[in-house]
C-alpha cells in the first residue's frame, strides 16, 4: 500500500494516466519472462522526463518505498518482478532516439527505446549496433543496459557493456550523475559507466545513454553444420576459435532443440542430427569472409560433420538465424514450464560442459535441451517441466545447482548474460566469494543507503551451501 | 433479493464461469516472453502492458487464480482487444489466444451487467433471425437501398439530420456502399454454374451476409472468376450467416446454430471446396471444428467442412489459367524503394485481413495474385499485417481506438503512393474507406476488394 501522502504527490505530478494503482496495472506489472515468479507492486508510474524520475526517487527514498525500474520486462532472472512490492517505474514512455552522431559514431538514446527499432534506425545510416539479445524485438535499450544483455554476436563484437560509453542516471537521493561521454578514452576516476551496466536496477535509474556504433559489415555469410556426434560439434567450436577465426556468430543447438525449432519454423533443419552449429561470418570484403568460411568448412569436415549447408541468400540466412533466435520460446511447446539458464565457461571447455549437462540431466531424470552462444562459451541449458509438479521442480533446482557448480569448476560463471536477479542470487557467492559479496554490498550501500533500489535482487538473504565435490 | 445482492450474485457467477471455462493449460503455456507485443495494434497504440496479449493473458490468469475480480476494467480491456489474432502466428509457444479470448467473452456476455446487457442482448435477439434467414437480410437491405435511393439520404444530409449521430457513425453513413437487395443469386440468375475450360472441381460459394447485400458485385465477380478458373460453382440456397459477429461478441450458442446449418447445407451440396471471399467469415468457417468440438455427432462433419474452406485467392491460384497472363509489369516493391512506373501502370497496395492472415493463414494468396496482374505496381504497405481497426463491429463500439489505428495505417498508405488500396474482407474495406475519408483523399485513393480488381483487370 502506498501511503496517501505519497499517492497524492505522485498523482499530482503524473496525473491518473501515469500513476496507476488499480488491480489491472498491478497484475500486469507483477511478472517478467522468468518462470514461476509473480509478485504484485503497490503502484506503477510512467515518467516522461529525468526530472520526474528525480521527483519519484526522492519521494520513494524519503518514505523508504522499494523502486523497481522496468523496460519491457523480458528478462529471465526475475530482474523486474517486484518481489518486495513498491513502485514499478516503467520507462517505456521515455523512448526517443535523441541523436545519431555520425561524426563521433555514437547514438544517444532514452532508456525506453526498443532495441530492434534502434537497430533499424542505425542500420538505415549504414551503421551497426551489434548487441542483439534474442528478445530484441520487444526489449528496451535501458533493460539491455541494466541487465548487461548479450546476444548472438557476443563472440566477435562483445556485448552491451562494450558499447555503452556514457550514461545519465538518477540516484536514489534524486541527484543526477552523468558518466563518460562521446569518448573512447576516459580514465577520469572509477569507471561508473561500466559499474552501472549490468547493475540490474539496484543502484540507479538510467535516463539517457550514449552508445558507440561501428560501420556496418558489408558482407555476411551464414552456414549450418550438422553433426551426428554432439562431442564432435563441441570440439569443432573449440577448434574454429583456436584456429584464430572469430565468426560473427557461432551458435549451438542440440537434438531436442533442433526438433522443436524445426516443428515451429519449418526451415528444413535436419531433425535426425545430434547437434547443429549455426555459423555466421561477416566483414568488409567478401574474399576474407570466404576464406574464413572455407577454413570452418574444413575443420567441421575433419571433425566428421554429416551435413554442411551455406545459406544462398539473405532470406535463407535470416531464416536460419530466426530458428536460433526463437529456440527458447519454441521449447515452451514441449511442456508448460520452461526454465532456462545461462551457465558460461571458457570456450575451450564447451565440450566438457555439454557432456556434464547431459550427465546431470540423466542423473535427475530431466529433459534438458541445450543451445546457446557456443563461440563465447555461453550455453543455455533449458529444462522443460511443469511448475505444478513440485517434486520434479525440486529435481530441476538440484540439477541446476549441479550445473552451476560444474561451470564454476571449469573456470566459468553462473550467468553469462541474463543477470543474477532473484533466480541466481543464492549462487552468487559461489562465483565471487565472500569478500566479493561484501565489496559489492559496500558499493550498493554507497549508491543506495536506504536499500530502496530493486530490493531482493543480486544479494540473497542466505547463500546456498556449496556442496564439496570430490572427483 | 435486492439489486445489490443480485449484482453480487451476477459477479460471482461471472467469476465462476471464467474459472471453469478458461483453458488453464493455455494460460500456463504463455511463458510471458512478450514476443506477441510488437504484433499487437492496441499495445502499439497505448504502450500499455495491459493492452497487449501477454498482459491480457496475465489478467485472465489472475482471474482464474483468484488474484483479481473480473471487474469493469477487466471487461473494458477485453473489449479493447480487436481479436485480430496477430499475436498467434508470432507466438513461439503456440498459445491459442483466440480461444482464451472467446472463453472470456462468452462469460462476459453470459453474465453482463443488466444495464449493458439489454442493448447487447437485445441487439442479438433482433439480429439473429435476420442473419439466420438470408431473405430477411435482403429485406433489410431493401430498406437501406430505399433510404439511399429515395432521396431520403440526400434529404437527411441536407437537413443536417445526421449531425445527431456520433461523428464516427456519420462517417460510416457516408462511406456505406449502395445496398443491393437482390444478392448474388438474382444477379447471376441461378444457383449452379459450369466450369469453363479444364475442370478442377466443384466449389460451393459462401456468399456471406454483408458481402451479399453491400458487396454483391464482389460475389458476382467471384462466381465469374471461379468458373473462368475451371470450377463448377454452386451457391447453396439454405446457407446462413457464418456466425462470426455473434461468436466474437460472446454469443457462441447462436454461432453454433448457424455453423450446424452451414455444415449440413454444404455437406448436402457435395462440393470439393468452399470458397470464402471475406477473411472474417472464412476464419470463422475454418474453425467450425473447434466451435462444435463438444458435439459428438457434429465434430466429424465440421472438420470435413473446415478443411474444404479456402480463400478465393488460393482457389484462383490453383488454376493453370492465370499462369499464362503476361508477367506483371513491375514486381512487388517495398515502400522504401518505389520504382518509377510506366504511365499506364497502377500503383496498388494491400491491407491484410487479419483473420485471413492469422487464422486462415492464407495472407500470401492475395499478394501472389496481385503480382500476376499486368500493369500493376504492387507496393507492400509497411505494417500491412497490422489490423486496420475494423475487426468486426469494433469500429462501431470502440471508435476512438479504431480511428487512431486507421489513421496510422493511412500514414503508411501515403508512403506507398498507391492510388488503390486493396483488401480481402468487407469490414477492412469499409474501415480503409473510413481512413481515406478521414484523410480527405477520396479523389485520390480508391478502396477495392482484391477480387474486383482482379476481375476488372482480367475479365474486361
Amino acid at each position: 500500500m502506498i501511503v496517501n501522502e505519497v499517492r497524492q504527490d505522485l498523482l499530482q505530478l503524473l496525473g491518473p494516466e501515469r500513476y496507476r494503482d488499480d488491480k489491472e496495472a498491478l497484475v500486469t506489472h507483477s511478472y517478467d519472462a522468468t518462470p514461476m515468479l509473480q509478485s504484485l507492486p503497490d503502484a506503477v508510474v510512467y515518467p516522461d522526463s529525468t526530472s520526474e524520475v528525480q521527483h519519484i526517487l526522492r519521494l520513494a527514498n524519503k518514505h523508504r518505498i522499494p523502486i523497481v525500474p522496468r523496460g519491457a520486462a523480458s528478462n529471465l532472472c526475475g530482474g523486474t518482478v517486484p518481489v518486495s512490492g513498491g513502485i514499478v517505474v516503467a520507462m517505456t514512455r521515455m523512448n526517443k532516439l535523441l541523436e545519431l552522431d555520425t561524426d563521433n559514431l555514437t547514438a544517444t538514446v532514452q532508456p525506453g527505446l526498443n532495441t530492434k527499432q534502434f537497430h533499424r534506425e542505425v542500420e538505415k545510416r549504414g551503421l551497426f549496433y551489434p548487441p542483439d539479445p534474442s528478445s530484441m524485438v520487444i526489449s528496451t535499450l535501458g533493460g539491455n543496459i541494466m541487465e548487461g544483455a548479450g546476444g548472438l554476436r557476443g563472440l566477435k563484437y562483445g556485448t552491451t557493456k562494450d558499447y555503452v560509453i556514457g550514461l545519465e542516471a538518477v540516484l536514489p537521493s534524486g541527484e543526477v550523475i552523468t558518466t563518460g561521454g562521446k569518448l573512447y578514452k576516459d580514465v577520469a576516476g572509477y569507471d561508473l559507466t561500466k559499474l552501472l551496466v549490468g547493475s540490474e536496477g539496484t543502484l540507479a535509474i538510467i535516463t539517457e545513454a550514449t552508445v558507440k556504433l561501428i560501420p556496418a559489415p558489408r558482407v555476411r555469410q551464414t552456414m549450418l553444420v550438422a553433426f551426428q556426434d554432439i562431442y564432435a560439434a563441441a570440439r569443432s567450436v573449440s577448434r574454429i576459435v583456436g584456429a584464430g577465426i572469430i565468426p560473427a556468430t557461432l551458435e549451438f543447438m542440440d537434438q531436442p532443440t533442433i526438433r522443436v525449432v524445426e516443428e515451429y519454423n519449418h526451415i528444413g533443419l535436419p531433425i535426425d542430427m545430434q547437434a547443429v552449429l549455426l555459423i555466421e561470418q561477416d566483414g568488409q570484403e567478401s574474399a576474407s569472409v570466404q576464406k574464413d568460411m572455407d577454413a570452418i568448412v574444413s575443420i567441421c569436415g575433419e571433425e566428421g560433420a554429416a551435413r554442411i549447408e551455406t545459406a544462398r541468400d539473405e532470406r535463407e540466412a535470416e531464416q536460419l538465424m530466426k530458428a536460433r533466435r526463437s529456440a527458447l520460446s519454441t521449447l515452451a511447446r514441449i511442456r508448460p514450464t520452461t526454465i532456462l539458464e545461462d551457465a558460461t565457461v571458457p570456450r575451450s571447455r564447451i565440450a566438457d560442459m555439454v557432456l556434464a549437462i547431459n550427465r546431470i540431466a540423466a542423473q535427475y531424470e530431466l529433459n534438458i535441451c541445450t543451445f546457446g552462444h557456443a563461440g563465447d562459451g555461453n550455453l543455455h541449458p533449458t529444462c522443460t517441466t511443469d511448475a505444478r509438479n513440485t517434486e520434479e521442480i525440486h529435481r530441476v533446482e538440484q540439477a541446476f545447482a549441479d550445473i552451476f557448480e560444474e561451470a564454476i569448476r571449469l573456470g566459468g560463471t553462473i550467468t553469462g548474460e541474463h543477470g543474477v536477479g532473484t533466480v541466481k542470487a543464492p549462487y552468487l557467492e559461489w562465483k565471487v566469494g565472500e569478500a566479493g559479496i561484501a565489496l559489492m554490498k559496500g558499493i550498493k550501500q554507497a549508491f543506495d543507503p536506504n536499500g530502496i533500489m530493486n530490493p531482493g535482487k543480486i544479494f540473497a538473504k542466505s547463500a546456498r551451501k556449496r556442496l564439496v565435490i570430490t572427483r | 433479493m435486492n439489486s445489490r445482492e443480485q449484482d453480487d450474485q451476477r459477479k460471482g457467477a461471472l467469476k465462476q464461469q471464467l474459472v471453469n471455462t478458461l483453458d488453464y493449460e493455455q494460460l500456463m503455456n504463455c511463458m510471458r516472453c512478450g514476443f506477441c507485443q510488437p504484433a499487437c495494434p492496441t499495445f502499439h497504440q497505448t504502450g500499455l502492458e495491459a493492452a497487449s496479449p501477454r498482459g491480457r493473458i496475465a489478467l485472465m490468469k489472475a482471474v482464474a487464480d483468484g488474484l483479481m475480480e473480473p471487474d469493469e476494467a477487466f471487461k473494458q480491456q477485453m473489449d479493447l482487444c480487436l481479436g485480430c489474432r496477430a499475436c498467434e502466428p508470432v507466438c513461439p509457444s503456440d498459445v491459442k489466444y483466440g480461444q482464451l479470448l472467446e472463453q472470456t467473452k462468452d462469460a462476459l456476455f453470459e453474465h453482463a451487467e443488466p444495464a449493458g446487457a439489454i442493448p447487447l442482448r437485445g441487439l442479438h435477439k433482433f439480429a439473429k433471425p435476420i442473419f439466420k434467414r438470408h431473405r430477411r437480410l435482403r429485406l433489410m437491405s431493401t430498406i437501406l437501398h430505399a433510404y439511399q435511393r429515395s432521396g431520403l439520404q440526400r434529404l437527411a444530409n441536407k437537413g443536417n439530420l445526421l449531425r445527431w449521430l456520433p461523428a464516427h457513425m456519420q462517417t460510416m453513413e457516408r462511406i456505406m456502399p449502395h445496398a443491393d437487395s437482390r444478392g448474388v443469386v438474382k444477379r447471376v440468375g441461378g444457383h449452379r454454374f459450369e466450369a469453363k475450360g479444364e475442370r478442377i472441381g466443384t466449389v460451393g460459394l459462401f456468399r456471406g451476409c454483408i458481402m451479399d447485400v453491400l458487396f454483391t458485385e464482389t460475389n458476382v465477380n467471384t462466381v465469374r472468376l471461379l468458373t473462368e478458373s475451371g470450377y463448377d460453382v454452386v451457391i447453396p440456397k439454405e446457407q446462413s450467416c457464418c456466425g462470426a459477429l455473434f461468436s466474437h461478441s460472446g454469443d457462441r450458442d447462436t454461432a453454433r446454430e448457424f455453423a450446424k446449418q452451414n455444415v449440413k447445407v454444404f455437406g448436402d451440396a457435395k462440393v470439393d471446396y468452399i470458397a470464402s471471399n471475406a477473411g472474417g467469415c472464412g476464419a470463422m468457417l475454418v474453425e467450425y471444428d473447434h466451435l462444435l468440438a463438444d458435439e459428438a455427432e457434429w465434430v466429424g462433419p465440421a472438420r470435413e467442412f473446415a478443411v474444404q474452406v479456402k480463400d478465393i485467392s488460393e482457389l484462383l491460384l490453383r488454376s493453370q489459367r492465370w499462369n499464362q497472363l503476361p508477367e506483371a509489369a513491375v514486381q512487388s516493391k517495398t515502400a522504401a524503394q518505389p520504382e518509377t512506373t510506366r504511365d499506364d501502370t497502377v500503383t496498388v497496395t494491400y491491407q491484410d485481413s487479419c483473420h485471413l492472415r492469422n487464422v486462415m493463414r492464407a495472407g500470401e494468396g492475395p499478394r501472389q495474385l496481385l503480382r500476376l496482374i499486368p500493369d500493376t505496381n504492387f507496393v507492400e504497405l509497411e505494417g500491412g499485417e497490422v489490423c486496420c481497426g475494423s475487426a468486426g463491429i469494433y469500429n462501431l463500439v470502440q471508435p476512438q481506438m479504431a480511428n487512431d489505428i486507421v489513421d496510422s495505417r493511412m500514414e503508411a498508405v501515403r508512403d506507398t503512393k498507391a492510388s488503390i488500396i486493396l483488401t480481402s474482407n468487407p469490414g477492412c474495406l469499409l474501415q480503409m474507406k473510413v481512413g481515406v475519408e478521414r484523410e480527405k483523399a477520396n479523389d485520390r485513393i480508391q478502396v477495392m476488394h482484391v477480387v474486383d480488381y482482379f476481375a476488372e483487370k482480367i475479365l474486361k
